[in-house]
């Protein structure tokens, strides 16, 4: 029980770490009257999967678009690696709700698609995208129209295509909600074997806290209206163990009904 | 599913072993597959009903589908028709294709630019609501009865549809392939050519196809108000001499044709520029 948790007091706001290539500093963004983010601090780091979890209007996708350079902020900054971004670029890419794909191309085309954009030639860019159309299970399907896929096989397509440009950071905004729940749990441990494999930074968002809990190296939990960062969990559940096993795993339980009581307030 | 269906389709037929039975169930057969079927007998219908009307009669002035017909082979072969079509499709082809590149173009622009809707949006929406026959006369003043008056009234019908379709389907483009297009770094080049003008096609074919038609109105109007020509001649003169069943035989064969058009470019469309949407 003490385990789980053992970083949230020590360091609230979850700055001043060594290895942030992800900062978000002073982050405020309002539409109009409505105050959607106020005042969010957060460093992401190097190498971890970073979980936005809230109830609905808590600003989560809000905070992944601002710092994808999608959304602007009304104030505050986002750091890439030290650098101050304003708008998107090469080390970062967006896995989208909707998946985004363009029902006029192929699989093959939409997985290339971020290397078409940058000029890269096609035997090229061909190569990569069949690579990564390997590692997210959907070899054969390279030919194939979007409309031809389920949901989940959409998301993966989405998925390739953030990992064929090679940005050091994958943002997704809530890539399963689309996905039905068995298909759900079979991608979420996909996603746990290509963030082993590649290596990479990832922020998801997601408004399943056992989905959280389960991909999770750190959880920032964001409150609404206007959104904050309400507190920072950093469930340390072993990986290496069986799927099943880590859902059963008593330690993962008790941090997802530790997220359920935080969050149960904001519950109409 | 199919595989299961089939066999016992050919053991009930061998069964039954009637010619009738036969063609009865490969008709139905043919029913349940193929829309083309049912193309054939809502036509098959609307003749028959035709011809029942005018056998009546509901005029005088109304012939029969089969008289209408006949007519219709007798002008096809006699060399009137073909000349006809060949006048009518000047101001037709002339107008639709400037109102095509010229719609396309302004749509587009006024769907990407803000500023390019609030110029020209208002002078499109006055256009399409008014009664353009009303004004072919205008023109006619202006221009006098020859091919720029008729293509002007082609113009003037199918250019305001084609502008604000092809406007409308640049605005609906998915928000969230332009994001897409965006956090790949696409230039705004880019996001036009490779995501907005693709994603709009549907709806700006769909513009194009009413525009077509609007042009056809168009054409009509010009040969029917300005002067006798081409196809509007003969249905003036058959008219005239109360020859009725070639005057209806001249309409019907316009809106063949513009149907036909229509289903032509519905073709294209798919074939050419809808990759995905080749095969189910």
């Amino acid at each position: 029980m003490a385990t789980p948790m053992q970083a949230r007091a020590a360091d609230p706001a979850g700055t001043a770490r060594s290895d942030a290539i992800v900062e978000v500093r002073d982050i405020c963004k309002r539409y109009g009257d409505l105050e959607a983010l106020r005042g969010i601090n957060l460093d992401f780091e190097r190498g971890k999967l970073t979980t936005l979890l809230g109830p609905s209007g808590c600003g989560k996708t809000t905070l992944l678009k601002i710092i994808a350079g999608l959304v602007p902020a009304t104030s505050g900054q986002i750091r890439i690696n030290g650098r101050v971004v304003t708008g998107p670029g090469p080390e970062r890419a967006f896995v989208f709700q909707d998946f985004a794909l363009m029902p006029w191309a192929t699989v093959l085309r939409n997985v290339g698609f971020g290397l078409e954009l940058k000029g890269v030639p096609q035997a090229e860019r061909h190569r990569i995208a069949r690579h990564y159309i390997g590692e997210v299970g959907l070899s054969g399907f390279e030919e194939k129209y979007p409309h031809e896929l389920s949901g989940g096989m959409r998301q993966r397509v989405g998925i390739a295509r953030a990992f064929s440009v090679n940005a050091d950071v994958l943002l997704l905004d809530e890539p399963f909600s689309a996905v039905d729940e068995q298909n759900r749990r079979k991608f979420q441990e996909d996603l746990l074997r290509l963030v082993d494999k590649e290596r990479k930074t990832f922020l998801f968002v997601t408004h399943s806290i056992e989905e959280a809990v389960y991909v999770s190296d750190r959880i920032v939990l964001l409150s609404p209206r206007p959104g904050r960062v309400s507190q920072i969990i950093e469930p340390a559940i072993d990986r290496t163990a069986a799927p099943d096993v880590i859902r059963r795993d008593k330690g993962y339980l008790d941090v997802v009904e530790e997220i359920w009581q935080g969050l149960r307030q904001y519950a109409e | 599913m199919h595989m299961a269906a089939s066999p016992h389709k050919v053991g009930a037929t061998g069964g039954a072993g009637s010619g009738s039975s036969s063609i009865v169930e490969t008709l139905a057969e043919f029913a349940r597959r193929r829309k083309s079927f049912w193309v054939v007998v809502s036509l098959a219908i609307l003749f028959t009903a035709w011809e029942i009307a005018g056998r009546v009669p509901i005029s005088f002035a109304f012939p029969t589908f089969l008289e209408t017909l006949s007519a219709l082979i007798e002008m096809a072969l006699d060399g009137t028709l073909l000349p006809a079509y060949l006048i009518t499709f000047q101001p037709l082809l002339l107008g639709v294709a400037v109102s095509a590149v010229l719609g396309i173009g302004l749509g587009i622009v006024m769907g990407l630019s803000d500023k390019a809707e609030w110029l020209l949006a208002p002078v499109f929406i006055v256009l399409q609501a008014a009664p353009m026959a009303a004004l072919v006369p205008l023109v006619t003043f202006v221009y006098g009865i020859g091919l720029v008056a008729k293509t002007l009234a082609v113009i003037m019908l199918a250019l305001p549809v084609i502008v604000l379709n092809s406007y409308k389907a640049v605005r609906h483009v998915n928000p969230s392939l332009v994001d897409m297009c965006r956090s790949f770094q696409g230039t705004r080049m880019q996001q036009i050519f490779k995501i907005i003008i693709p994603d709009a096609t549907p709806v700006l074919f769909a513009g194009l196809r009413l525009g077509i038609a609007a042009g056809f109105i168009g054409v009509m109007l010009a040969e029917l108000l300005i002067t006798p020509t081409g196809i509007g001649d003969l249905i003036t003169y058959h008219r005239s001499v109360a020859n009725y069943a070639h005057m209806y035989a001249a309409v019907a064969s316009i809106i063949a044709v513009s149907t036909l058009t229509l289903a032509a470019l519905q073709y294209v469309e798919l074939r050419f520029l809808r990759p995905e949407k080749r095969r189910k």
